[in-house]
C-alpha cells in the first residue's frame, strides 16, 4: 500500500436545512492515499468536532458498495468518475497531489437537500410501494422448484435486480429521470414467470407514481448507465417503455 | 426478578412446532385490526415480520433509522442461505441441518429452536422464489445449490455474491406492498431510544426523529425488536457504520435479560487495518480459502516484500498445525492462529496482517480459472487496496463479524418482558456459541416470516392487551429519560470526540475480549471499560443541537451504550470458565491448543439481568441435549 500523504483542497457543500441557502466551504487536508473519500470526511468531521464546530452531515452505512446509502457528487460525477463503484469505494489514491475536489449532494428536484450532503430520496420508495412487488402473502406458495426458470432468464432478472437504489441515475440525468431505477425493477419482474400476472398493472402504477414524485423523463443521453455503480443497462428503460405501451392494449388502465 | 422459562413444548422434537402451532390461540380475523404492533428494524427479520403481520391484518408501525427499509445491513450478506430441501439428493434432511447447526454451535444452543429453524428453512426458499428473488439456477431451470462453510451437503441457495441483497429486497418488497395498502406505516429516520413498559408488559417505544430531533411516543400492544447485532462494540468490524446495540440495550435496561453476550464471531478473511482513519474492515468471501494459502514470514520483523521472501522462509501455519483441514480450518481456529503469529511479531511488516497467496493456485490451475472463480473478489480487493492479487499475495486479518449473543428469548421468541419479542441477530437463540455460514439469513427470515406471526398472535389472543394512550405516565417517564440523556450528552463539552472514545473502547475489546481471552485480561478490561465510561461522561464533546439532524449525538448515544455492553461482554466471558465456539479462554484448551468445553458446569445459557450500570445478576437456563449427542469438535 502506498504511503505518501496527499495534500488536497476540498470544497464541500454546506447547507443548514432544506430551506436555507447553501455554499461551498473550503478545507485543506492531508490524507493517506489508502483512505476512502468517506474516511477523509470522517477525519474532517473529527477535526471539526475537536474544535467544537459542526461536522459535515453525510450519509453512509455498509461502506462496501451494496446498501446504496452513500451518494455524493464528486467533481461533477455521482459517486466520482471511476466507473461502477459507489462513493464509499472511491479511494484517495485516485486523486493527484494538490488537486481540488468538489463534493456536493445529489441534485434533483425530487431529492430535496435535508442538510449539507444528505438528500431526501423517499420518492424512490414511494414508487416501489405503488407496485414494485409480486403480490404473494407469506405461506401458501408452491415448492420453489415447481417454477422452472431458465438460467439465462434468471441471470437477466438478476442483472436488473442488482440495482442498489442509490439514486445516482437521477442525479446524473439532466432531466432528473428515475427511469433506470424504475426500469430495472419493472424488468426484474417482467423477466420472471412469477411477475407475469401483474406485469401490465405494475408498470402503469409505478410510472404514474414516478411522474407524481417529480422525476423527469428519459431523453436517451445514457448518463444514468454511465454513472450507475452497478452498471444497470439502459435496455431496462426500453423494456419498461415496451411494457408500458403494451399495457395500454393488454391491461385495464390503472388509476394512480 | 426474572424467572427464565424456555416454554419449549412437550413431545418429540419433530412434532413440537406443529403441535405448538395447533395449541396456540388465534386472533379472529375481524379482531386483528384492533391490535397495533411495533416492529423496530427493517432487515431480513424486521421486514419479513412487519410484512407478514400486516398481511394477517394487524396494524403495524415499522421503524428504521435509515431513509429506506432496503438499507439494513442484511443487504451486505454475500454467501447464501441454507435450507434442507435436499434438491441435490445428497442426503440432506431437516434433521441433518438441525444436527449440523447444533454441533456447529458447539452445543450451546437450544435444541427445540434449532429444529424449528431447520424445519421452516424450506418454506423460506419457497417464499423467496414466489416473491421473485432471482436465485442462481441450473441449465434445466431448477435451483442451484453449493456447499458452504465446510458442510458435507450442498444446501446453500445463492444469488451471485449478493444473496443478502436479493433476500432483503424480496422482504422489503413484501413490506412495501403492505405500506402501499396502508396496513404497515413505515417511520424512516427514527431511532428507538427507549422501551415503554407498563404493568410489566412492553407497550410502546420512544424514538428520536433523526431529521428534526423531536422525541416521539408510539404505543402498541406488542413490540418486536429486529435490530441486529453488536459487533460495532469493537469499533472496527464488518458491520455497517450505523449498526448498533442501542434498541436492544435500552430494552435490556428495562428488564429484558441479555444472553451469552461473550459469543462473538471473528471472521478470518477480512481486509487488514491500513491506518488510524479506517472506518471498517470489509469482508472478503471465505471461499478464497479454497485456493489461497495463508502464510507469514518465519522471521520476526521481516522487512522484505512478499515475493522476495523465499519459500523456505515462509510459515504456512495453518497447513503446519492442522494438516488435514489446513487453510480450510474453521473460522474460529483460523482467526485465532492469525492472531497468534502476529502477536509473535511475525505479521506482515510486524503488524496485524497475514498473507493469502494465490501464486501456487495460479501456477497449478492457470490465471483464467482463478479469475473465473474469484474475479469479482480480486477486483474488489484491488479497488480497495490498489494492489493486484494476481501478482502479489492478498493481505488479510480477522475482524468481528457477527454476534451470537443477544436478548434472551423463549421458544416463542418472547423476551423476559412479556409483549417484547426479539428476532434475528438481536436475539441469542439459534446459533449457540458459533454460527455456521449461510445460517444468519435463514434465521432472520425464519423468525420474521414463520415464527413471530404465530407467536405474537398467540400473545395478543391470550393476554388481550388493550390500547394504551401515549399520555400514560410511563410514556412521560420514558420521554424524560431520553430527554435527560440527550441534554446531558450535549452539556459535557469535553475534550474527546465520540469516535476517539469509541476507538479506545474498540482496542480494549479487541485486545482483551476478542479472539482469545484470559482471566487477567478480562479483569483488566472490566476496569479499563469502567474508567473509559467515566471519562466519556466527563470529557466527551458532543457538538450541535438536539432539535436538528445531529449525527454526532446519534453516535454518542450508541457509544454510551457500548461502554456498558462491552463490560457485560467481559463479565460474561470471565464467568464462562471454558472455551466453546467463538469464546476461547486461554486457560481452557487441550494440549494441542484446541477449545476445551466444560459440559458439566457450563452447558447453560447465561442470561444477565440488569440491576444498575456495571452490575448484573446471572440467571441460568440449562441446556439439554436429547437428540444430538454431546461431542467434541476436532479439526486435526
Amino acid at each position: 500500500m502506498s504511503s505518501e500523504n496527499l495534500n488536497l483542497t476540498l470544497k464541500i457543500w454546506r447547507q443548514k436545512s432544506a430551506t436555507s441557502v447553501g455554499s461551498f466551504e473550503e478545507f485543506k487536508v492531508s490524507v493517506s492515499p489508502d483512505a476512502s473519500i468517506l474516511e477523509l470526511l470522517d477525519e474532517i468531521n473529527n477535526d471539526l468536532e475537536r474544535e467544537g464546530k459542526i461536522p459535515v452531515a453525510f450519509e453512509s452505512d455498509c461502506r462496501e458498495g451494496i446498501c446504496g446509502t452513500c451518494g455524493l457528487v464528486i467533481n461533477g460525477h455521482p459517486h466520482g468518475k471511476i466507473p461502477k463503484i459507489a462513493t464509499c469505494q472511491l479511494h484517495m489514491r485516485n486523486f493527484k497531489n494538490s488537486e481540488t475536489i468538489y463534493i456536493e449532494p445529489f441534485r434533483a428536484k425530487a431529492f430535496p437537500v435535508i442538510k449539507d450532503l444528505i438528500v431526501d430520496r423517499s420518492g424512490m420508495d414511494k414508487i416501489l410501494q405503488s407496485g414494485g412487488y409480486i403480490s404473494v402473502n407469506t405461506g401458501g406458495v408452491p415448492d420453489a422448484n415447481e417454477i422452472p426458470i431458465s438460467k439465462d432468464v434468471a441471470s437477466r432478472a438478476m442483472d436488473a435486480a442488482e440495482c442498489i437504489g442509490c439514486g445516482a441515475c437521477v442525479a446524473a440525468c439532466k432531466n432528473a429521470s428515475a427511469m433506470l431505477f424504475v426500469g430495472a425493477k419493472v424488468s426484474q419482474y417482467s423477466f420472471l414467470p412469477q411477475g407475469q400476472p401483474e406485469r401490465y398493472q405494475r408498470v402503469q402504477s409505478m410510472v404514474a407514481t414516478m411522474d407524481e414524485m417529480g422525476f423527469g423523463s428519459c431523453t436517451n443521453t445514457y448518463a444514468c448507465e454511465a454513472e450507475c455503480p452497478k452498471g444497470i443497462s439502459i435496455t431496462n428503460i426500453a423494456r419498461m417503455n415496451n411494457d408500458y405501451i403494451a399495457a395500454k392494449i393488454k391491461s385495464e388502465a390503472v388509476d394512480a | 426478578m426474572i424467572k427464565l422459562d424456555s416454554k419449549v413444548p412437550e413431545g418429540n422434537i419433530a412434532e413440537k412446532w406443529t403441535n405448538h402451532k395447533f395449541n396456540m390461540k388465534l386472533v379472529n380475523p375481524a379482531n386483528k385490526r384492533k391490535f397495533d404492533i411495533i416492529v423496530v428494524g427493517t432487515g431480513l427479520a424486521g421486514a419479513s415480520a412487519a410484512a407478514s403481520l400486516g398481511e394477517l391484518g394487524y396494524n403495524v408501525q415499522a421503524f428504521t433509522y435509515h431513509d429506506s427499509g432496503r438499507r439494513a445491513h442484511s443487504i451486505a450478506a454475500q454467501g447464501g442461505i441454507n435450507a434442507a430441501k435436499n434438491y441435490q439428493n445428497d442426503g440432506d434432511s431437516v434433521f441433518r441441518l438441525f444436527y449440523d447447526t447444533v454441533k456447529g454451535g458447539d452445543f450451546r444452543s437450544r435444541e427445540a429452536n434449532v429444529y424449528r429453524l431447520a424445519e421452516v428453512s424450506n418454506n423460506i426458499i419457497d417464499q423467496c422464489v414466489a416473491q421473485g428473488v432471482p436465485f442462481a439456477r441450473e441449465y434445466g431451470g431448477l435451483l442451484d445449490n453449493r456447499s458452504f462453510g465446510g458442510a458435507q451437503v450442498s444446501r446453500t441457495f445463492y444469488a451471485r455474491g449478493q444473496t443478502g441483497q436479493q433476500l432483503l429486497l424480496g422482504a422489503v418488497s413484501a413490506l412495501n406492498r403492505q405500506i402501499g395498502k396502508g396496513k404497515v406505516t413505515l417511520h424512516t429516520r427514527r431511532e428507538m431510544l427507549e422501551l415503554v413498559v407498563i404493568d410489566g408488559h412492553a407497550r410502546g417505544i420512544i424514538c428520536r426523529n433523526l431529521v428534526t430531533g423531536e422525541i416521539e411516543k408510539y404505543s402498541a400492544q406488542a413490540v418486536v425488536l429486529a435490530t441486529g447485532g453488536y459487533s460495532n462494540v469493537f469499533f472496527l468490524s464488518t458491520n455497517a457504520m450505523n449498526s448498533n446495540a442501542t434498541a436492544a440495550w435500552r430494552a435490556h435496561k428495562k428488564g429484558a435479560a441479555f444472553a451469552n453476550p461473550c459469543y462473538t464471531q471473528i471472521h478470518p478473511t477480512c481486509l487488514p487495518l491500513h491506518g488510524e482513519n479506517q472506518s471498517k474492515l470489509p469482508l472478503m468471501s471465505e471461499s478464497l480459502r479454497n485456493d489461497g494459502r495463508i502464510w507469514v514470514p518465519k522471521k520476526k520483523g521481516e522487512t522484505r516484500k512478499a515475493n522476495d521472501i523465499p519459500e523456505d522462509e515462509r510459515d504456512y501455519y495453518l497447513e503446519r498445525k492442522y494438516p488435514s483441514f489446513g487453510n480450510l480450518s474453521p473460522r474460529d481456529i483460523s482467526s485465532r492462529s492469525a492472531k497468534e503469529v502476529c502477536d509473535e511479531g511475525r505479521g506482515i511488516g510486524g503488524g496485524e496482517a497475514v498473507y493469502l497467496d494465490f501464486a501456487e493456485a495460479i501456477g497449478r490451475l492457470g490465471k483464467n480459472i482463478i479469475e473465473e472463480r474469484y474475479g469479482n473478489l480480486f477486483d474488489m480487493y484491488s479497488t480497495i487496496t490498489g494492489e493486484n492479487p494476481y501478482q502479489v499475495p492478498m493481505k488479510i486479518y480477522p475482524a468481528p463479524h457477527y454476534t451470537m449473543g443477544g436478548l434472551w428469548v423463549d421458544y416463542n421468541l418472547q423476551s423476559s418482558i412479556p409483549g417484547l419479542f426479539v428476532l434475528g441477530e438481536a436475539n441469542f437463540s439459534d446459533h449457540g456459541a458459533n454460527r455456521l455460514g449461510a445460517s444468519a439469513l435463514m434465521q432472520g427470515l425464519a423468525d420474521g416470516y414463520f415464527v413471530a406471526p404465530y407467536t405474537v398472535g398467540n400473545y395478543l389472543a391470550s393476554e388481550k392487551p388493550s390500547r394504551v394512550d401515549t399520555d400514560h405516565v410511563e410514556f412521560g417517564n420514558a420521554v424524560k429519560e431520553v430527554d435527560d440523556k440527550v441534554k446531558k450528552l450535549l452539556s459535557i463539552h469535553g475534550k474527546h470526540t465520540v469516535d476517539e472514545i469509541h476507538k479506545k473502547l474498540g482496542r480494549i475489546m479487541w485486545n482483551k475480549v476478542g479472539m482469545a481471552r484470559n482471566e487477567k485480561g478480562l479483569n483488566e478490561a472490566i476496569n479499563e471499560i469502567k474508567e473509559l465510561r467515566e471519562d466519556f461522561w466527563k470529557n466527551v464533546n458532543v457538538v450541535g443541537q438536539d432539535k436538528d439532524l445531529n449525527q454526532t449525538l446519534e453516535r454518542a448515544g450508541r457509544v454510551a451504550d457500548y461502554l456498558e455492553l462491552g463490560e457485560l461482554m467481559a463479565v460474561d466471558a470471565l464467568n464462562r470458565n471454558e472455551s466453546c465456539g467463538g469464546h476461547f479462554r486461554e486457560e481452557y484448551q487441550t494440549a494441542e491448543g484446541e477449545a476445551l468445553r466444560n459440559d458439566d458446569d457450563y452447558a447453560y445459557v447465561a442470561a444477565w439481568e440488569f440491576q444498575e450500570v456495571g452490575k448484573w445478576q446471572l440467571h441460568k437456563e440449562n441446556l439439554e441435549f436429547e437428540n444430538v449427542k454431546l461431542a467434541t469438535r476436532s479439526y486435526k
